[in-house]
This record gives structure tokens, sequence and C-alpha cells, in this order.
């Protein structure tokens, strides 16, 4: 695991130091792009085309107490500028993942994120318990997956649940806890405050909005499932106000993420107030997306003559 | 494991085969060097709200010019950049993805359906012993089968009996009396599973060849699994990735019902 020294770089066009540390619930990212559930495994395929030490953080796909086969295909599809998907959280469970992924993603100076799914309030604290003796950094709560019947969303589209199920996590997790809150809301505020008066440590947002896309030549959904979950730059705009009101709605570290092709994606997140950010679909679109972002973030702050990226986090009021 | 590289492509020679079915040669730096029969690249498009590469079958490798070959069909807006593409043109593409079939077998037949014809003609040129080709098509547009005949006997079976036996590859092989130990076939799933059931039945070895919608292609975000007998090493469960565990499979491995 890495220290906790600022990670300081320089560039070839400029040899001012650049802090581009950023911190989430006292734990130090030595940059603020992660990656975003459910795009990148637990990273040991895109291991083969990015090293995983250049990231600020590895967020897993979720992971339940059991293994999940997940939905009937197609679970994707593409829209203008995005892409459905309806997955469903096939996963291994948290038996295969602790033996088989936490090992793997500790050969990496990144911090391992573990994202958490269930059906149920027990199903989540059974898994969050399991890590509490794991190296693990942080975890993020999957409240907000549009593709399960049960749980995911569930959860988190009502208030009081959301405050019930974080508070519940919060008791018996021994990391920080991440909560992943759902944009298919009237107010997305109303849930940021039920997980801060939760107990949660941060907050991540926003998780996919729920689309369709009908085959008019096959009449027909494209999706097996009907319904997927919107992401890719489509998306990014209602993030970014999403992130916006977040930050001015609570105190909480937010991770922003929805769209993000490029540094500069990542720098309109942080300026909205996000203190970190998540790379998803852009994964698809180069799967060298998330080491070319941390880089890109780098030359904005030379371009601009900022020397620490905190000076950013939600400049814009 | 073979390295998996994304590169920037030039294409050399485009071409169109049939109303919707077109051809490109791509000079890569690594891909072909790495390319096995039966893998695919993912090829991406220009036009930025495209966002997800396209999985293409590599048709042919030139690994000495460092040239591969795709054969698709338009289907859709990216396939139908791709169309417009000419030589000159640089095009970024992902590969080799998948696994490819296994080129050792005494006695086999090739079997190919439609779009799943392309994939049939680099196994052909690199297939050791006894090769016959049975090609599946909608009607007289028997694109790619000349192209084959150097390398095998080449049987053809028409949906409208335009050209060859009426009906299915089943029935061609039926009707030509053609035997192997191994069948390798890529097609729709309907193909497939009828190829899984003649083969079950005959005592011949089948390895088939799966397509499914993908997202990443390399196997991270589970958008592209297939049904699989046992349980898969990846999540457990009984779902095999399309484009890492396969896209080509042994009959036994999957579930096609």
């Amino acid at each position: 695991m890495s220290d906790n020294t600022k990670n300081l770089s320089t560039t070839a066009t400029d040899e001012t130091r650049l802090n581009t540390a950023v911190n989430i619930a006292g734990v130090e990212l030595k940059n603020p792009v992660v990656t975003a559930s459910g795009t990148f495994g637990s990273g040991s395929e895109y291991s083969e085309f990015v090293d995983l030490s250049l990231l600020g953080g590895v967020v897993t796909k979720g992971v339940a107490n059991v293994p999940w086969a997940g939905n009937p295909t197609p679970r994707i599809a593409e829209t203008y500028g995005g892409m459905l998907n309806a997955v469903g959280l096939q996963n291994p469970g948290i038996d295969l993942f602790v033996k088989r992924d936490i090992p793997f993603l500790q050969k990496y100076d990144t911090k391992i994120i573990v994202n958490v799914c269930g059906h149920t309030t027990e199903e989540y604290c059974e898994v969050v318990e399991r890590l509490g003796d794991e190296k693990v950094d942080l975890l993020e709560i999957n409240i907000s997956c549009p593709n399960v019947k049960e749980g995911g969303i569930a959860f988190g589209q009502n208030p009081k649940a959301v405050e019930d199920i974080t508070k519940a996590v919060k008791s018996v997790a021994k990391q920080p806890i991440i909560m992943k809150l759902s944009p298919n809301v009237t107010d997305i505020t109303e849930t940021a405050k039920a997980a801060e008066a939760g107990g949660a440590d941060a907050l991540s947002l926003i998780n996919t909005l729920t689309g369709m896309k009908i085959d008019i030549e096959k009449r027909a959904f494209a999706l097996a499932n009907k319904t997927g979950g919107l992401s890719g730059p489509a998306i990014k705009p209602v993030a970014v106000r999403m992130v916006y009101q977040v930050a001015n709605a609570v105190k909480l570290p937010l991770i922003g993420m929805g769209g993000i092709m490029t540094g500069e994606d990542a720098i309109e997140f942080m300026m909205a107030g996000a203190t970190a950010i998540a790379v998803g679909t852009a994964n698809f679109a180069d799967p060298m997306a998330t080491a070319r972002i941390a880089k890109e973030i780098e030359k904005f702050m030379v371009r601009h003559g900022i020397t620490d990226i905190n000076e950013i986090i939600g400049c814009v009021k | 494991m073979d390295k998996k590289i994304k590169e920037q492509g030039i294409i050399t020679a485009t071409e169109q085969i049939t109303s919707d079915i077109y051809g490109m040669w791509v000079k890569t730096a690594q891909i072909a060097q790495n390319a096995k029969p039966g893998q695919f690249a993912a090829i991406y498009c220009k036009e930025g709200s495209r966002l997800l590469p396209r999985p293409i079958s590599i048709c042919e490798i030139d690994k000495e010019a460092g040239i591969l070959r795709f054969v698709y069909r338009v289907v859709g807006k990216g396939t139908d950049e791709f169309s417009k593409l000419t030589a000159g043109d640089k095009i970024e593409l992902m590969g080799p993805l998948g696994n490819g079939f296994p080129l050792e077998s005494e006695n086999v037949i090739l079997m190919g359906g439609g779009i799943g014809i392309p994939p049939m003609l680099e196994v052909a040129k690199q297939m050791k012993g006894k090769v016959s080709v049975v090609l599946g098509y909608r009607d007289a547009e028997n694109f790619l089968k000349s192209e084959f005949e150097p390398y095998a006997d080449v049987y053809v079976a028409t949906e409208d009996g335009s050209v060859g036996t009426k009906g299915n590859v089943i029935d061609a092989i039926k009707a030509n009396s053609l035997n192997a130990d191994t069948i390798m076939a890529c097609g729709p799933v309907p193909m497939l599973r009828g190829i899984k059931q003649y083969a079950t039945e005959n005592g011949i070895d089948a390895w088939l060849s799966m397509e499914e919608r993908m997202a990443c292609g390399i196997g991270a975000c589970l958008a592209c699994v297939c049904k699989s007998k046992e349980k898969d090493s990846h999540t457990n469960v009984q779902n095999k990735r399309v484009c890492k565990d396969g896209p080509v499979f042994h009959m036994s491995e999957i579930d096609l019902d």
C-alpha cells in the first residue's frame, strides 16, 4: 500500500511541482481519478492497457454476499453519445472476490475501493463485515443500481431508506463508507442529506439514468431487461448539475461521475464540487482513458498555473 | 497470453462485395502479428457520438505485410461509417481479441453462416489435415465462396435454393454425405444449435464461435456473456464471456437451448 506522502509530479513543460493528491474521508488518493464501478471489473483486464498505479483508486465492480448471475442478454445497447446497460450486477460473490481480486489490486500503488451490492440490508452488511479485516481503503455502497429488482435502487430513491441503510452499514463498517446516489429521483439533495444524516463518510454520484431503447426494425426492446442505465457523455450535464447541487447541500466529500471522457470533463466536475472523479464508459471508448485523464488534469493545471488541485474543488459557486 | 493492444491502423484497400457486405484491409503495427484465426478486433468509430467499438471478426491475416482483412455486414450507423472509409484512411482498433479456433484436426468441416462466413476463411487457410467447407447463404450472393476454393472442397446451402442445397448447412452436409471428426462453425445461434445437435448425434466434435453485443471487448464489463454448462472461472456463475472466454467454445461448454 502507498504511504500518505503527497504525490508530487513534474512535467517536462513546466518545472512547477503539482499537487494532485486529494482526500476522501481521510484516505489520500494520489490523484482524483478513480474508476467507475462496473466498467473496470477489478482491474485485471484493464491492467493490460493501464498501469493501475497511475490511478488514485480502483473502484471494483459490485460484489454481493454470494455470486449473482445477472440479467439475460442483450445487456447493452449504444445510444447517441452514450450507452444503456442492464448487466444486473453479475459478480463472483465475496468469497472469490476476497481470495482473488483484493490480492491482485494490492500489487499496485493505488487505493482499493470496493463497491458493495445486495438485495437486503442484511446482505449489504454481511459483505461489509467480511471486508472489515481486508486491506481495503474505502467501501462504496451501491444503493442505486437501476437493473436489479430488489435492493439497489429500491434503497436509493427513498430518503428514509437511504438513511436507514447508511446507518446499518456504517454500524458494521471498519472502513469509511461512500454512498452511491441515484439520479432517478426528484431531488437528489434529499437522498444526499439522508446519507449524511445516516453517517456516510462520502458520496458518489451519479449512477446511471434509467432509460430505454426500442429496435424499430424488430419492434422489440434493445435490452432483454427492457430498461437499462444510461451512461456516457450524453448524461454529463445532468451529472455536473447534480454534483453542484449536492456539494452545496452537504459537507461530505464527493466523487463525481457521469460521462467523463477527458481531463477537461474531470475539471468541470471538480469545479462543480467533486473532490475526486470516476471514469466509466470512457474505458470502453479508450482502454487507456483513466491514465490519460489523470495526465490531462496535470496538463490543465500547468496551463492554468494551478499548483494544488484542491484549489479548484467547488470553485464555481 | 497474447498481447492485446490498441493502435491506429491504416486502411490499404476496401471493397464492396454485395449490397451490404463490405471488406477492408488494415495495416497494423502489431495486431496482425499477434492474430490467430477465429479472433476478432474491436474497431472504433470516428464519429464521437458512437462510443463503443464494433467487434469485427478477422477474415484474413497477412503477418508478413502486417495486414488484417475484415469482412462485415452493414447493420447500423457504425458499420455504415466503416463502409465509407477508403484506402489511406486511419482507423483505431484494439486486438487481437478472443481465443480463436484450435487448428489441430485430421478431418474437419468448416461451416459458416451469413456474416459468420468471413472468419472461417483464415481458418481454412491455416488448417492442417483434410478440410471441407460448408457455407450457408440466404440467396445467390455467395460472397467469399470462390476465395475458399483453393483451400478446400466447398459446399453451399442457400435458403432460397438458388445455389447448392436448398436449406441450411446441416442439409448440405447430409446431401453431400460429408464426414469429419471435427466441425468448426461460426454463424447465428439457431445454426450453431443445429450443428451442436448434429455433431452430438453423429459422434463428431464441434467448436462454435458465438456472437453477442459487446462493450469493453476484453472481459471486464460482463455485457457479452453466454450460458455455460459449468460455472465460469471469472464470476463463478454459469456465464462465460464471449469476448474473452470465447468467442470459440467447445460445444460441451455452452448451453444453446
